[in-house]
């Protein structure tokens, strides 16, 4: 069963704007979200990388029902519970849980650590006072905090263990599935490991499926199963995590992996590239990535690429009409 | 494994943010004013519960025969009013009415209000439309017009001046709540509840509200006084209490007609409204005061204009390190709260020579940025100030020189670019003005000549068609093209030096990668010196020659960036290069850090570094560690660093 797919998703759209004004007027629309197909496979880590804005965030909230596409189905274990979510979002909650990018904003300030861990025991598992106790300390243990810490308050913690909190919090319900947006980018380099090892730990030992989306390529390289690169709102490649990055196929990928800083290496990119995006109110007809894609022909303004299979491996797809070969 | 120093380790409590009842209590009371305000308003409240106890004659009983006796006559402290009431007991009585009726309609206005701008706020969209509509309409009629009008159509009579008065303020609270609410709204914690499963009603009562209430107690403190008063108002046209009843309005009203004949009997309730009144106000601002975070936070005490020095020893003369642009030595910055010092910057070596690039590597809260700010003085004072060393600027002392000389030095020799530009760049104006306006601002020429060295600069931060560029406004521009005009900035006015505080970390990497290799340009074509400061051993590589370590306030090694990268000396730079995954080599095990940094207003005497030292001994902790020469141009700061032959990675 290892290959059966959790989650899947299929040709998600999520529009923002749109529609007409009290004026009949229509209103800019910007696609944040568009033609999205993935599958999520139980007991992976599916590791989404992408610059700012270019929709990662829009999917993760999707998933896990904070938001609804505009088009297209999300699909849980053979579920359509995102649709159900606009009416009870609790039915997903039990099965997808969220860990958030910002730990200490995403906890409330005037509550102690125990309200918070204990909402979802109370509204998603309706778990009596007893069973609560010990799912609480279950939980603490599970991310290596200290049962005392249970009765402060969210600003005494650092930002490592208030994320290890927010981890426990999305824990408590049991789910299946957990989506991970940044969840470390806003921690302390020294304290990043820490918590990408507890996550490690926590997979193994409930059997967790992540979600995983970061801009940070190493961090997504080491925790990743799968990749899928996001651009402008599509996904332009994914495939093994390995192959992904050793092989990338796709130029806006390839770009991105030759753009990271890594100890030891000087930068290998120019000064004067264009960095800029499309404009999201007018976007080009074919490839986002033309104006700044340095093997761009009239063919890709023109037409839009599919994400497809490279040279016949079939678990290795790019959107592009002239794809980088197999170094 | 070691995983538990952290889980069991107490987090620090900073000493001013615990946020309990008797710390606020004692803060209001260190508020003259405010206990002032607190004291009167309580003989007040306490007199006026205490009336039916007291030996007061019936307020409402007339005595034709004792009319308008004076103020200290026989049997009436304060005298008698027209009909022969005695006024201390009509004053005591009123006030009573007075305050019973303000509070009231305060309590009333605070939960309708309260209410709307609650739902408002949470719901969004239509409902807000819907609510806040209905809110404006009410705020467009004036103020006590509408009260008149509201009392006109209910009938004159104490509770329907209550109502009155109540209705008036609800949009006062709505708006007020609404916004916090809003932004409340948004936060992440919101979207955490709804996972958990709590229902709207929930989230709106549990989660929100107790983040609202302080704003709705402040609002409440701040408008009872002004509630009060136009109680007293209305009751005053006599639309309020009515005979014989009396409240402070009313006898105010009573005295109208014989102000000159018999002053006191307007005069008393007059100074009554007005104690009354004035206590609730200072108290009501005293209360703002401690519960607003950001006077908390002393976000709103406006800092000197440039760093404090207070060395201890004035240096000599210091003779600069040949070569070197700027040379700071010693440096000590901190930080004084109440009776604690924080030593934030605890004694830094830096040398930046000409087009060369310092890169300052550590943890947050390890002093890089007060170490880079110090330099032009720009950490704010209180409670900074730079406790000792020199900061040589081609041998020029930047910690002795004249003000003047320093708001010159500023962006022309020694430029900054920060990590948010919308920092540095005013949204309200164009890009080419405040280029121009920096280009001018330290040589004087014409418009023209300026604005085509604006063009020029735009030019050299490789700007896409620059002249169209200068009217854009900075919202216009995408984040990396905004960094570019900040670097552009830095270099109007041929700067030496550029201190950069993490100019790339909220750029995309595609973006960074540019930005990076375009100040690497600069500084080789232009000569200009960088101190550069990260947290990412990758950003260094990709610009920095030297790089310097930072821990708890301290440089723990310094030398050059390949070297260091390559065999790191101090068991602190081995963790923090180990401890952040590498592209390309994902199976690469990730060694945390355990523990965490030391709060810098109680370092140990030994090695800052010991409690999470995973080579200490006893001797670390024995004595402090000096910074000691480790080979051709590097420094370590510890005594039994990892020597190469010992092999790291
Ligand atoms: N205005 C201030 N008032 C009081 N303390 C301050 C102030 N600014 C900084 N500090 C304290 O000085 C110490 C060093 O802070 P600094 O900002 O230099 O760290 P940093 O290394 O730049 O961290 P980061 O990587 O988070 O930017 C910290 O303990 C910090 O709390
Ligand atoms: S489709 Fe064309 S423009 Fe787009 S990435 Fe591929 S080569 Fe570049
Ligand atoms: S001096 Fe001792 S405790 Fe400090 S870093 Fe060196 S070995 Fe570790
Ligand atoms: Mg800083």
């Amino acid at each position: 069963m290892a290959d059966a797919a959790l989650l899947s998703i299929e040709k998600a759209e999520r529009v923002f704007g749109g529609g007409r004004n009290l004026f009949g007027r229509a209103r800019p629309a910007v696609h944040a979200v568009q033609d999205v197909s993935i599958e999520v496979r139980r007991g992976e880590t599916l590791g989404i990388v992408g610059e700012s804005g270019c929709g990662k965030s829009t999917l993760a909230r999707m998933i896990v029902g904070l938001d609804a596409p505009t088009a297209g189905r999300i699909v849980f274990d053979g579920r359509d519970l995102v649709a159900e979510a606009g009416r009870d979002l609790r039915r997903l909650s039990r099965e997808v849980q969220y860990v958030f990018q910002d730990p200490v904003a995403s906890l409330n300030p005037r509550k102690t650590i125990r309200t918070i861990l204990e909402a979802p025991l109370i509204h998603l598992l309706g778990l009596d006072k007893q069973a609560r106790a010990a799912r609480l300390s279950e939980l603490m243990d599970a991310v290596n905090l200290a049962p005392e810490f249970l009765d402060r308050y969210p600003h005494e913690f650092s930002g490592g263990q208030a994320q290890r909190i927010g981890i426990a919090r999305a824990l408590a319900a049991d789910p299946k599935l957990i989506v991970l947006d940044e969840p470390v980018s806003a921690l302390d380099v020294s304290v990043q490991a820490q918590v990408l090892n507890i996550l490690d730990g926590l997979k193994h030992k409930f059997g967790l499926t992540y979600v995983f989306i970061s801009h940070d390529l190493s961090v997504v390289e080491s925790v990743s199963d799968r990749v899928a690169v996001m651009y402008f709102g599509r996904i332009v490649e994914v495939g093994p995590g390995r192959s992904v990055f050793r092989h990338p196929r796709h130029p806006y990928t390839h770009l991105l992996l030759q753009s990271a800083p890594a100890p030891g290496r000087r930068s290998l990119v120019s000064d004067d590239a264009t960095a800029e995006l499309p404009d999201p109110y007018n976007p080009p007809p074919g490839c986002a990535f033309h104006a700044r894609c340095p093997r761009g022909t009239d063919l890709c303004n023109a037409r839009l690429p599919r994400l497809e299979a490279v040279s016949g491996d079939e678990s290795h797809q790019a959107a592009c009409f002239h794809p980088h070969e197999r170094r | 494994m070691a995983e538990a120093n952290t889980a069991t380790g107490n987090p620090p409590r900073p000493v001013n943010r615990s946020s309990g009842r008797p710390d606020n209590l004692r803060l209001l009371l260190n508020n003259k004013l405010a206990t002032a305000g607190l004291a009167i308003f309580a003989l007040i409240v306490l007199t006026a519960l205490a009336a039916p106890l007291l030996p007061l004659p019936d307020p409402d009983v007339t005595a034709p025969a004792d009319r308008l006796f004076r103020p200290l006559s026989e049997g009436h402290l304060l005298g008698t009013d027209a009909l022969g009431r005695d006024i201390l007991s009509r004053l005591i009585w009123g006030t009573r009415v007075s305050l019973a009726v303000g509070i009231s309609a305060t309590l009333i206005a605070a939960f309708f209000g309260s209410l709307i701008g609650l739902v408002a706020g949470y719901a969004g969209g239509r409902v807000d439309t819907f609510l806040m509509r209905g809110i404006d309409m009410v705020m467009a009629f004036p103020y006590i017009l509408l009260a008149l009008a509201i009392v006109a159509v209910l009938g004159p009579g104490l509770l329907n001046a209550l109502y009155a008065i109540a209705v008036v303020n609800i949009p006062f609270f709505a708006r007020n709540i609404r916004g916090i609410a809003l932004g409340l709204s948004r936060r992440e914690f919101v979207d955490a509840a709804r996972l958990s499963g709590e229902s709207n009603a929930q989230i709106l009562f549990i989660e929100v509200l107790p983040n609202v209430l302080p704003v709705i107690i402040i609002t409440m403190s701040t408008t009872v006084g002004w509630m009060i008063l136009e109680t007293a108002g209305l009751s005053f046209l006599g639309l309020g209490a009515q005979p014989p009843q009396a409240d402070l309005g009313s006898m105010l009203g009573d005295g109208r007609k014989i102000l000159f004949t018999a002053p006191h009997v307007s005069i008393i309730p007059g100074l009554m409204i007005f104690a009354l009144v004035m206590s609730i106000n200072l108290l009501g601002d005293g209360v703002r005061d401690v519960l607003d975070p950001r006077l908390k936070s002393g976000a709103l005490t406006r800092p000197l204009a440039r760093t404090a020095v207070i060395r201890d020893i004035a240096p000599g003369d210091i003779e600069p390190s040949p070569g070197a642009v700027l040379d700071v030595r010693g440096l000590k910055t901190e930080f004084r709260f109440g009776g604690e010092v924080f030593k934030a910057v605890g004694g830094v070596d830096m040398r930046v020579g000409r087009g060369e690039c310092l890169g300052i590597v550590g943890e947050s809260g390890s002093g890089k940025t007060v170490a880079a700010m110090s330099i032009m003085g720009l950490v704010p004072t209180p409670p900074g100030r730079i406790a000792g060393g020199v900061a040589l600027l081609e041998g020029e002392d930047l910690f002795a020189v004249s003000d003047e000389r320093i708001r010159q030095l500023r962006g022309s020799a020694v430029s900054h670019v920060f990590q948010d530009p919308l920092s540095t760049l005013h949204p309200l104006f164009t890009v080419g003005d405040q280029l121009i306006e920096a280009i001018q601002s330290h040589r004087s020429m014409p418009k023209s000549r300026a604005t085509e060295r604006a063009v020029e600069l735009l030019n050299l931060v490789r700007i896409p068609n620059p002249a169209e560029r200068l009217k854009s406004y900075p919202h216009e521009l995408s984040g990396g093209m905004r960094q570019r005009v900040c670097i552009a900035m830095a270099l109007a006015d041929d700067a030496r030096i550029i201190i950069a505080d993490e100019p790339t970390t909220a750029l995309d990497v595609t973006v960074q990668a540019q930005v990076l290799a375009l100040l690497d340009k600069l500084r080789r074509e232009r000569d200009v010196g960088i101190l550069f400061i990260t947290h990412d051993f990758g950003v260094v590589s990709a610009i920095c020659d030297r790089v310097a370590v930072m821990y708890a306030g301290q440089f723990v090694e310094t030398g050059a960036t390949g070297e260091i990268l390559k065999s790191p000396a101090h068991p602190y730079t081995a963790k923090l290069i180990d401890c952040v995954p590498v592209l390309g080599q994902p199976e690469r095990r990730l060694d945390a850090i355990e523990g965490r940094p030391p709060v810098v207003n109680n370092l140990p005497i030994g090695c800052a570094f010991a409690e999470r030292c995973p080579r200490a001994q006893d001797d670390c902790r024995a004595a402090p560690i000096p910074l000691t020469e480790f080979g051709q141009g590097r420094a370590v700061r510890c005594i039994h660093p990892i020597l190469m032959e010992a092999g790291h990675g």
